[in-house]
């Protein structure tokens, strides 16, 4: 019988369902077979985000469903051998290898094996000394939240080699956490570009959970999926040589088809013949589908090239305030009603920051920030109106101001406004630079 | 004899998605059917594209060519105003943007109008409003 490695993921994002992972892992118990699970949890401003929450609390920064996500699973998953591998530990790793280890011993398992990978944060001062000769010098100049390199796989292979059943990263690339466990799986070396492009590409597939499952998918009457409220998560088998099947939990909604890997696979792809990562340059401009059974699709002629020679960091700062502020208008004449509110916000802040208006339920998502889109369009017969109202500011004070002209439209502004409510949020600007990789060493080590 | 052609929206003819990297957008754009293709490359080209987000004033607009999945992406670099950090968007990722380019209609051929997809009815609307 032929060697396969099943990978399933249970989230694409640190905000997903906190119920995916169970099915996955008994789907995985039930097929038998070597088995690992990955989590997905880590968006661009998620670690930002998780720095600024460690500076206020020492043992936290790490990903705040870790706990719901791993808690269901965690039993099953070291009593069947299946490791588990997530990028859960965000700024705080170490706090998150801790409470796993603090979840196994409730579970009685004293003995659990955690690892943790290190060396992307360059948020400390010799990461920003090294840093500084990367960025722009306006970018060197202001106050760091967070630094942070995309490492790669090397360090969780590495881990799980080492006899590791639990892996918890920091940043690493998404595709990685799926190819991590395969290198170390079938012993390939760092330079397999083939097969480490396939099992980017899988996972690839795998990292935005449910997106490759009929989730974000569903277009009523064009694209309907199956028990789309209990939507699968995906599982990749995958074989020595990297190729592999997309297929997903069973006793679970949701569809694997061509249309839906068709579509992830493509998602946040820019030259389908260079998709960077730190393992390998994966290549699907000549890749095709075959679809091998009910909710088995296979990519195949999916090809790797060598890797860069440079790692990318993303770099976030404290950015300025954005105030949010809605006002619903409704019935004859609403759209006309609502324009006119934003005339008076526009009149009563006098260029004091900048602003976008938005009409929703006429026009607000396609429309620009300039407001080009608005412009030139006519009013409508919408009769169920909320005019958005949204500035930025570096300091808060204008966007407190802006806030309260949004309060007091109830009773200054047109008539019959109702509903209004207003939030105001500090904003993280990001910014990336590539540093040389020898630079960025990373490695791992077990939790005591 | 004179080949009659309907305008149809992508909408019924392919399905796409939209990822994010800064203030720059991917859109897919999949054919339902192999034999839909060919339009799709013939019309959809990125002039056409970079005409209908106009308003959001891509610096360039790249199209990729994907033959054997029956699928085009187009790479729209700053069309999302600074992104998911700085954009004043309520959908600052751009997400919603794959429904703007279904949005466009194109000429099909009468032999093809068998491969568009058809569109759910639409109901009466709510009451009251």
């Amino acid at each position: 019988m032929s060697d396969i490695l099943s990978i399933g993921c249970a989230a694409g994002f640190g905000g997903d369902r906190t119920d995916a992972a169970l099915p996955i892992v008994e789907t995985m118990i039930s097929r038998g077979g070597p088995g690992v699970l990955i989590y997905e949890m880590l968006a661009e401003r998620t670690l930002a985000l998780a720095q600024l929450d460690r500076r206020k609390n020492p043992g936290g920064g790490f990903a705040p469903l870790l706990e719901l996500m791993v808690r269901p699973v965690l039993r099953k998953c070291l009593e069947h051998g299946i490791p588990i591998v997530s990028n859960f530990g965000a700024a705080n790793p170490l706090a998150a290898a801790q409470l796993i280890r603090r979840i196994a011993n409730d579970q009685g398992i004293t003995n659990a094996r955690i690892a943790i990978v290190e060396g992307d944060d360059l948020s400390d001062e010799r990461g920003r000394d090294l840093l500084r000769g990367y960025l722009r010098p306006a970018a060197a100049e202001r106050e760091i939240v967070s630094a942070n390199v995309y490492l790669g796989a090397a360090a969780i292979a590495d881990a799980l080699r080492a006899g590791a059943q639990v892996v918890v990263t920091g940043r690493v690339a998404d595709p990685s956490l799926t190819v991590g466990p395969a290198m170390a799986h079938f012993n390939w070396s760092e330079t397999d570009w083939d097969k480490l492009g396939r099992a980017t590409m899988a996972g690839h597939l795998l990292e935005c959970g449910a997106q490759v499952t009929g989730g974000y998918f569903a277009d009523p009457g064009l694209k309907d999926v199956p028990d789309v409220a209990h939507v699968g998560f995906p599982i990749a088998e995958i074989a020595a040589d990297g190729s592999f099947v997309i297929t997903k939990a069973d006793a679970t909604g949701g569809i694997v088809d061509a249309r839906t890997v068709k579509e992830q696979l493509l998602y946040e792809l820019h030259d389908p013949s260079a998709y960077l990562t730190p393992d390998v340059i994966a290549d699907i401009s000549e890749a095709e589908i075959s679809e091998l059974g009910e909710n088995r699709i296979a990519v195949v002629g999916v090809r790797g090239h060598p890797r860069p020679a440079t790692l990318k960091a993303t770099i976030c700062f404290a950015g300025g305030w954005l105030g949010e502020g809605e006002i619903s208008y409704a019935g004859p004449n609403a759209e006309a009603r609502a324009r006119l509110a934003a005339e008076i916000i526009r009149e009563r802040m006098d260029d004091a920051l900048q602003l976008r208006f938005d009409l929703i339920g006429v026009l607000s998502v396609f429309g620009d920030d300039r407001g080009n889109a608005f412009g030139n369009c006519a009013p409508t017969d919408s009769r169920d109106v909320r005019l958005r109202v949204a500035g930025v500011h570096p300091d808060r004070t204008p966007v407190e101001q802006l806030m309260r002209e949004v309060m007091a439209l109830y009773t200054c502004g047109p008539a019959g406004g109702g509903g209004v409510r207003t939030s105001i949020t500090q904003r993280l600007n990001s910014v990336s630079c590539f540093v040389p990789r020898e630079l960025v060493p990373s490695t791992f080590a077990f939790l005591e | 004899m004179i080949n009659e052609e309907t305008y149809i929206p992508l909408h019924q003819l392919a399905h796409s998605r939209t990822g994010d990297k800064g203030s720059t957008a991917n859109i897919s754009l999949i054919a339902y059917a192999p034999e839909i293709f060919p339009l799709l490359v013939a019309n959809v080209t990125e002039e056409r594209v970079h005409e209908l987000f106009r308003h959001r004033t891509p610096t360039s607009v790249r199209r990729y060519m994907l033959p054997k999945l029956g699928a085009m992406n187009f790479v729209l670099e700053d069309v999302l105003d600074g992104g998911v950090n700085d954009a004043l968007n309520l959908d600052s990722h751009g997400k919603t943007l794959s429904f703007l380019l279904l949005r466009l209609e194109i000429p099909v051929p009468t032999e093809l109008l068998q491969f568009v997809r058809a569109l759910p009815e639409e109901g009466a609307g709510c009451s009251p409003r």
